[in-house]
């Protein structure tokens, strides 16, 4: 063992109510941080795989309609009001092309072709306004995984089957193998049987999502052969907003992220997050000043002992480590409580914290990478608060202190 | 001076100032030799420069002016890390208040030195400590913890870790001024027994005449200098 480590040891274990009272200090801090950072990612993870897990990560889709102003030659002047057209569903153009290239761009997963409408579904007298979404089943169960909402049925789309939401199934009356009418402007739709009911976790999604395929929505859209929406999966959740920008560049249509029309959710997520951080940064700030003050009383009481071992031949830089390894011991051992600590609180949390049917509200973010990330991070600050007092250690003078103490 | 080929250590001209507005002139050109095996009293009043002068031939301190040579090397041209070696190996030190590190057990206080110079510890350096332990009579208390023995056997602890690198030159300031009469003589027996073993050399710091009168020299400094060296020509 080396010398400076026998030292330290001794040091520590010598004052011993003071080691115990700041490792339960550091303890304590790095406990705190490990349960905010596993309640505050835990909660943010929860809300964004709700929040992704009915969309996309980037939604592709055509320019908006806009008239051209014919600009004659010469020297006319022309005064033109530009009258904002009424948008309707359209096709993107040489879609089959765009996807093929979004395809190929880095960070892409997966590309699904959909249709998005506004349509009535009615049954009987009862009517309800929905958007339905034509989907090529394939790709864009591995964009949104429908077989995790599912509550009843089966996702089948051939021909006219449509898959509902709870809300529109209770308020039309509708179970697995009825049948409802869906009309999209004009005499265009048809009667579909309802194939499978979701629970999309939403009461507003619920009511107004109809899921149809992509060959009926093309019909009832009269996009024949044409999609109004391409929908991207990336690799990354928060690299959706240059991806989106990318493709926007590459392809000239509108790509827009989750992270642009969740804008508030973001707003509120950052907010979170920096809240958190800030109460994390008081708490180390509390944990390294003291192991500070702790190391700086042990330099005061022990400065005839570093003047003892100065005179033995001790250098500098050897008095120096004795109390940076004070530092760093302290930071690791009361990370180590600090990780139970945490973890504990966490589970418990996790248990008083539980939806009706007594799942957990969110599963907090506990793993090997916080508890690695907390104690380097103790290490850190165990070894940052104690070069104060280790250099005060070193430059003493042993003949003075030995004499003076 | 001219350097003697046997000389352990010199000192010539040696000053030593402290304060910045209000200078104290402690030493004021201090000329004295030591070699090796010699056992030297250093007497004088008090506020005569006696532990100043002890600090700087320790290399604990730096000198204001003059130079001090030891082992053939002159202290001021090294550096901090040099000085910090030289001292660790070649001189060892007794206080009055024998200093022992409280955390630690009789024999690793003896193994310090040691294990400062080699970075850890090794079984030669177990059995050199041990041994010296032995040697002071106090073989039976090296677990003791240093604060589990009297002040006598404390200070038998402290020179056997003055002893254990094995240095040319012991300073001791004050080693018996702590102790009462019987531990006094045993230690001061102690001291000479050392010298006389091993050739090391002593400088002892004392106020008592009846010890420094059992030394080979002494040397009494009275305001910062010299007034008398049994063994040299007094400096006027």
């Amino acid at each position: 063992m080396p010398f400076e480590l026998i030292v330290a040891l001794r040091y520590l274990r010598e004052g011993r109510t003071q080691t115990w009272l700041i490792l339960t200090g550091v303890g304590v801090g790095v406990g705190v941080i490990i349960f905010l950072s596993a309640l505050i990612t835990g909660l943010q993870e929860s809300l964004v795989a709700r929040t992704l897990g009915t969309q996309a990560h980037v939604v592709v889709r055509p320019r908006e309609e806009m008239p051209r102003v014919l600009r004659p030659g010469g020297d006319v002047v022309l005064d033109a009001r530009i009258e904002r057209p009424a948008q309707r569903i359209r096709s993107i153009v040489q879609w089959q092309r765009a996807r093929d290239e979004i395809a190929r761009l880095p960070g892409v997963v997966e590309t699904s072709p959909t249709i998005a409408g506004p349509a009535m579904a009615e049954r009987g007298d009862g009517g309800s306004a929905v958007t339905v979404r034509g989907i090529e089943p394939e790709t864009y169960r591995r964009i949104v995984n429908l077989d995790a909402f599912l509550r009843g049925g089966r996702l089948d789309f051939d021909g006219f089957h449509a898959v509902i939401g709870t809300e529109l199934a209770r308020y039309l009356g509708l179970s697995v193998g009825d049948r409802f009418r869906l009309r999209a402007g004009g005499d265009a739709g048809g009667v579909y049987t309802v194939s499978g009911v979701l629970d999309l976790g939403n009461k507003d999604l619920n009511q107004r999502l109809v899921f149809v395929s992509l060959r009926a929505a093309q019909s009832m859209f009269r996009l024949e052969g044409g999609v109004s929406t391409l929908e991207v999966k990336g690799t990354e959740i928060y690299g959706a907003e240059p991806l989106a920008r990318e493709i926007s560049r590459r392809t000239g249509l509108v790509a827009d992220s989750w992270m642009r029309t969740n804008e508030q959710l973001l707003i509120a997520l950052r907010s979170q997050s920096a809240s958190s951080l800030t109460i994390q940064a008081f708490v180390i700030l509390a944990v390294a000043l003291g192991i500070a003050s702790v190391l700086a009383v042990s330099v005061t009481q022990k400065s005839r002992e570093i003047g003892i071992l100065r005179a033995v031949g001790t250098s500098r830089g050897q008095v120096m480590r004795i109390f940076l390894i004070q530092g760093s011991i302290l930071g690791l051992l009361g990370s180590a409580g600090g990780i139970a600590l945490g973890a504990a609180l966490a589970l418990i949390f996790s248990r008083l914290a539980q939806n009706p049917d007594g799942s957990p509200t969110f599963a907090m973010a506990l793993g090997t990478a916080l508890y690695l990330r907390s104690a380097v991070l103790a290490l850190g600050v165990g070894v940052v608060a104690a070069i104060l007092p280790a250099w005060r250690a070193a430059r003493m003078q042993p003949a003075q202190i030995i004499r003076y103490g | 001076m001219p350097t003697q080929p046997d000389t352990l250590l010199q000192l010539e001209g040696v000053t030593k100032d402290y304060g910045a507005r209000v200078v104290t002139h402690v030493l004021r050109g201090i000329d004295m030799m030591v070699e090796p095996g010699e056992f030297l009293a250093l007497t004088g009043p008090s506020g005569s420069g006696k532990s100043t002068l002890l600090n700087l031939v320790g290399l604990l301190d730096r000198a204001t002016a003059g130079r001090i040579r030891f082992l053939g090397s002159d202290v001021a041209q090294l550096d901090e890390a040099e000085t910090t070696a030289l001292r660790g190996r070649g001189i060892g030190f007794v206080f009055q208040f024998h200093h022992l590190l409280p955390a630690f057990t009789a024999l690793e206080n003896v193994m310090l030195p040691l294990l400062a110079d080699r970075g850890r510890r090794d079984r030669e350096m177990h059995e050199r400590a041990a041994a010296l332990l032995e040697e002071v009579g106090l073989g039976a208390r090296a677990s003791y913890r240093a604060t589990d023995l009297s002040g006598g056997e404390q200070q038998r602890v402290a020179i056997a870790r003055a002893l254990v690198m094995r240095p040319p030159l012991v300073l001791a300031d004050e080693p018996t001024g702590n102790l009462d009469t019987e531990s006094g003589d045993q230690v001061f027996r102690l001291l000479r027994t050392f010298n006389e073993r091993y050739g090391t050399a002593f400088v002892i710091v004392t106020h008592d005449e009846r010890r420094a009168a059992h030394c080979d020299r002494i040397v009494h400094l009275i305001d910062g200098l010299v007034a008398s060296d049994s063994g040299h020509k007094v400096r006027s």
